[in-house]
């Protein structure tokens, strides 16, 4: 005889088998003993068949193939003895499933061993039988069943339940055959035959609404007193689990009241005592207890209404949240999540409990707390939960971070009371987690009326384009949001197409559009077809752009990224000093200069005078006087050198035009030269920009050396990227005279500074303005006078004279002297620089 | 319905398998396989509940408890009453160890369709048969005492196969 063979005990393979060290020997040795077994298969083997089989299966749990046995089982099973049918039948249903026809073979075997004398092997065959029988095998055999359910033994009477089950889920025709023996099951002593009885009785009532009708009649005070007796039964050892009468049984028994209940209200009724019965007796410090009350809640809340109940068990709920298993939390939240559709009010008592889980520490928790809260949101609840919410977003784990976000924007978008209150909410959500924050969101947020908002997200995206595609600088911990160039493009499109966008915001986006497409080409030609599009627009401002641009993208394609390349990164403490010190342009609509004239002439003339004290206390002697020349060029309206430039200068010019638009904020580009005066100043003053210009290697004009950074508004650092305004004729770095300068022109009166400093004294400038009147009338009772944002000091001294003769005969002359005050840091247009 | 019944050790192996819903040997396999590795990233002190949708279908989810080196996995549709599972494993750890006295993963291993046997005797199709450990001991003890008989006669191939109470 082989000694591999089948000689081998099971319990040898298994050792074997355990003793690899690698799966490729295991797989060997499996290997071995399949031909073993399949030898002897072949030599049609009796004496070791049982063994073989069982080795079988161990090596199919491994995960081996083994459809090689299946006859095998067949064989043991016909054969007489109970421990190869044992055998027989555990392999017929390990090996085989219902869809094999080899099955069909085994129905006879089955059908003689239903009516066996020896219990046991009664019970192997039903076991099979409600495992995998299929629906023929279902049909041939029931009449065996039903019979059985009638059996002396109480073991082959569950089994025959259970067997039922399958049968009829199998071939739901047969139901009807089933009721009456099913509701004699019901009237059982034998706990396990009860619960089986009761489960048959449940699946009956699934499958056939008449089985339904007949137990809603006949049974539902039976079940009540059955339920009755179980809970108030005394203590029986054999059921006891943790002091809880068999609580398997209770639980079962209220799903089949919750099955008979459910939609009729008389059944509902008559179960409603010992549903209070159950809640309010049960223990609750153990799983039964508590298993059993999760099963109660259940079906309070889905029979007929019953107020007094709902809020029992809303109640029990709210226990079970403060209960340190989180199972039971688990479970309680699953719940509450029904239970709101059904009483809403009762379960916003527990909102406080609700959002404690959120913060829970086990994950699955987290995520259905979260969920609920979103269920619970309401118009009146809505702020108190959405500040816990995003208080709570700045600790979250990353992973939960997407989920949270995504919730908070869909709850603030759905129930915001106020726009501003809205844009607040999302500000605060998106630095702490803007990755997160989807493309819709985005969306809705541009959607929405807030223009400045939409400005800087459109300056964001073409400024930092690139890095929102590439994933640039990021957290380690947060995941990567996949954004790509178009979607970049798309949103900016958006924008620029919606109707509420104003002349600003659309031109923003042109700029925007002209960076991207240089910053991601293969975009290019999409964007020159949206900015092309605007050629024709009747806006002059849009026109304008739209024309430059183009032809910037079309023809000069060499010079395009340098012209809108990155903006340089801010210094955070010069740029906040600045920020201090010049009041007039701010981000938001207010109002432009402090400074007025008498004429009635409101102008940010100061800015300049501003600007270039500003550089004078900070930077010491050097002035640049290219702010004057600058000034010059563009009110005399002079734009020679600039012309000379090639086609690069127009979106200069262009640039510039932004810029007016930006600073005075509405205001046309034809008029205010002194607004064009004081931010090109302040703009070029910024040495970044000239720095640009080295880049750009413009032939006109010297490249300018150590262009000293000067004041400038707030807004022109934000925007200096647009377009190196500081075309070349900036160039010359004069030295340390201070030239004067034109305040202000009209057709009748010319206003000129002169400017000085005493040596020792730095932060005192002397001005002497010069007033000449042009118009051929005189102008008598001639005033000046003039205000200065905070950190300067003002000294005026009186005038040579009041009356200013006509033509420029003459002119007044009067010194004004400004002292800077110390730097103040704290200043309310900080707090503005923070919001954004 | 309860969907099937896993016993694997703390490597992954499994010690007892059994669906009753049909699923193909590779298939098998390759939910065990994906169940040992949810089953090793929970934490210490987290439920015993896992949603597992993606594996098994809408709504299933499966409870799974650690007794020595063995995780017991229960999976389960929404027809069962999940705290009831918990004390369903219970049960039938609680038999287990009455029928090998102090059960060791080295008992499962080698005695698995005994182990079957017992299981066999708590669900049925997927339905719980019974839950109370006595009883289903005592019907184990029962089948035993026969297997011993039958075996026993088998020494003398003469008397036909005995069959009996």
């Amino acid at each position: 005889m082989n000694p591999f063979s089948s000689g081998t005990r099971l319990r040898d393979m298994i050792r074997a088998i355990r003793a690899c060290k690698t799966a490729a020997e295991e797989r060997a040795v499996v290997r071995k003993e399949c031909a073993a077994i399949r030898a002897a298969i072949s030599e049609n083997d009796q004496d070791y068949r049982h063994r073989n089989l069982a080795k079988l299966m161990f090596i199919h749990m491994l995960g081996y193939p083994t459809h090689f046995g299946q006859m095998e089982c067949l064989k043991l099973i016909a054969s007489p003895g109970f421990p190869e049918k044992r055998i027989g039948y555990l392999g017929l249903m390990l090996l085989l499933d219902e869809r094999q026809e080899v099955l069909m073979l085994v129905t006879n075997s089955i059908k003689q061993d239903l009516s066996h004398t020896n219990q046991y092997i009664v019970g192997l065959a039903l076991c099979a039988l409600g495992n995998i029988c299929s629906a023929e095998m279902a049909r041939d055999l029931a009449p065996e069943v039903e019979r059985l359910l009638q059996f002396r033994d109480p073991n082959i009477r569950k089994k025959a339940a259970l067997c039922s089950i399958r049968i009829i889920k199998k071939v739901p025709d047969l139901a009807e055959n089933f009721i009456n023996a099913a509701a004699s099951l019901l009237k059982e002593k034998h706990h396990g035959v009860l619960l089986t009885g009761v489960q048959l009785c449940t699946d009956l009532c699934k499958v056939s609404t008449e089985a339904l009708e007949y137990f809603r009649k006949k049974c539902t005070d039976g079940l009540v007193k059955v339920l009755k007796d179980v809970a108030n039964s005394p203590y029986a050892p054999e059921y006891d689990v943790s002091g809880i009468t068999d609580p398997f049984l209770h639980i079962r028994l209220l799903k089949l009241l919750r099955v008979l209940g459910q939609g009729d209200a008389d059944a509902s009724e008559s179960m409603n005592d010992i549903l209070a019965q159950v809640a309010t007796k049960t223990e609750s410090n153990k799983n039964a207890g508590n298993a059993i009350l999760y099963e109660c809640v259940s079906t309070i809340m889905t029979i007929e209404e019953n107020g007094g109940l709902r809020v029992l068990a809303v109640n029990i709920l709210g226990r079970f949240l403060s209960s340190r298993d989180n199972n039971i939390r688990y479970v309680a939240l699953n719940m509450l999540m029904k239970a709101i559709t059904l009483d809403s009010q009762a379960v916003q008592r527990h909102r406080a409990t609700i959002l404690e889980c959120v913060k829970d520490s086990d994950a699955s928790i987290r995520k259905r707390a979260l969920e609920l809260v979103y269920l619970l949101v309401n118009e009146s609840n809505v702020k108190s939960l959405t500040k816990e919410l995003i208080d709570y977003l700045e600790i979250s784990d990353p992973e939960f971070k997407g989920d949270l976000t995504a919730k908070i924007c869909s709850i603030v978008e759905k129930f915001s009371p106020e726009k501003i209150w809205y844009i607040d909410q999302m500000l605060k959500v998106l630095p702490q987690a803007g990755n997160y924050v989807k493309d819709e969101v985005w969306h809705a947020l541009i959607a929405c009326e807030q223009e400045t908002l939409v400005r800087v997200a459109v300056w964001c995206i073409g400024e930092y384009g690139e890095m929102l595609v590439g994933n640039a600088g990021m957290l380690n911990q947060e995941d990567p949001i996949t954004v790509t160039e178009s979607d970049a493009v798309d949103v900016v499109e958006t924008a620029i197409r919606r109707h509420s966008s104003d002349l600003t915001t659309r031109s923003m986006c042109l700029i925007a559009l002209l960076k991207l497409s240089s910053r991601f080409p293969s975009c290019s030609q999409r964007i020159n077809d949206i900015v092309v599009h605007y050629k024709e627009s009747l806006v002059l401002e849009l026109q304008q752009r739209a024309i430059e641009f183009n032809s910037i993208i079309e023809k000069h394609q060499n010079i395009r990224s340098a012209l809108v390349e990155r903006m340089p990164v801010l210094d955070e403490a010069t740029y906040s000093g600045r920020r201090a010190g010049s009041v007039p342009a701010a981000v938001s609509t207010s109002q432009g200069a402090p400074l007025t004239l008498p004429n009635g002439v409101a102008k940010p003339t100061s800015a300049p005078l501003v600007d270039l004290l500003d550089l004078s206390s900070d930077d010491g002697p050097a002035l640049s006087s290219s702010g004057g020349d600058f000034l010059q060029d563009l009110l005399g309206v002079d734009l020679s050198p600039a012309a000379t430039q090639q086609g690069g200068n127009q979106a200069q010019k262009s640039g510039t035009d932004v810029l007016l638009d930006l600073l005075s904020i509405g205001t046309p580009p034809a008029q205010s030269s002194p607004s064009t005066a004081d931010m090109l100043s302040s703009v070029q003053d910024n040495q970044s920009s000239v720095d640009i210009l080295d880049k750009l290697g413009s032939p006109s004009g010297p490249p300018p050396q150590a262009s000293p950074p000067v004041g400038s508004s707030p807004m022109m650092d934000l925007l200096d990227g647009f377009g190196p305004v500081s075309s070349a004729p900036v160039a010359e770095n004069n030295g340390p005279s201070y030239p004067s300068l034109v305040a202000f022109e009209s057709s009748s009166l010319r206003v000129t500074f002169n400017f000085s400093k005493q040596p020792g004294n730095p932060l005192t400038t002397l001005v002497e303005a010069q007033f000449v009147n042009k118009s051929p009338n005189a102008f008598s009772n001639f005033i000046f006078q003039a205000a200065v944002p905070k950190f300067l000091q003002l000294h005026l001294d009186p005038a040579s004279s009041n009356t200013l003769p006509a033509s420029g005969n003459g002119s007044i002359t009067q010194k004004l002297r400004l002292t800077k005050q110390p730097a103040r840091e704290e200043t309310p247009c900080n707090a503005h620089t923070d919001r954004l | 319905m309860i969907r099937g019944v896993i016993v694997m050790n703390d490597r992954g192996k499994p010690r007892l398998v059994k669906f009753y819903e049909f699923q193909p040997a590779e298939k098998q396999q390759e939910l065990i396989r994906s169940i040992y590795r949810v089953l090793c990233s929970r934490a210490e002190n987290v439920s015993n509940f896992v949603k597992v949708d993606s594996l098994f279908g809408q709504d299933v989810r499966l409870v799974y408890k650690t007794f020595a080196t063995l995780y017991f996995v229960f999976i389960f549709d929404s027809s069962e009453n999940e705290l009831a599972m918990l004390d369903l494993m219970q049960v039938f750890v609680e038999a287990l160890d009455k029928v090998f006295s102090n059960v060791c993963e080295l008992d499962v291993v080698f005695n698995f369709n005994k182990v079957h046997t017992i299981l066999d005797e708590f669900i049925l199709g997927g339905q719980v048969l019974e839950t109370n450990s006595s009883e289903v001991v005592k019907t184990v003890e029962e089948i035993s005492k026969m297997e011993r008989a039958a075996n026993s006669i088998k020494v003398v191939p003469s008397i036909p196969g005995w069959q009996g109470r």
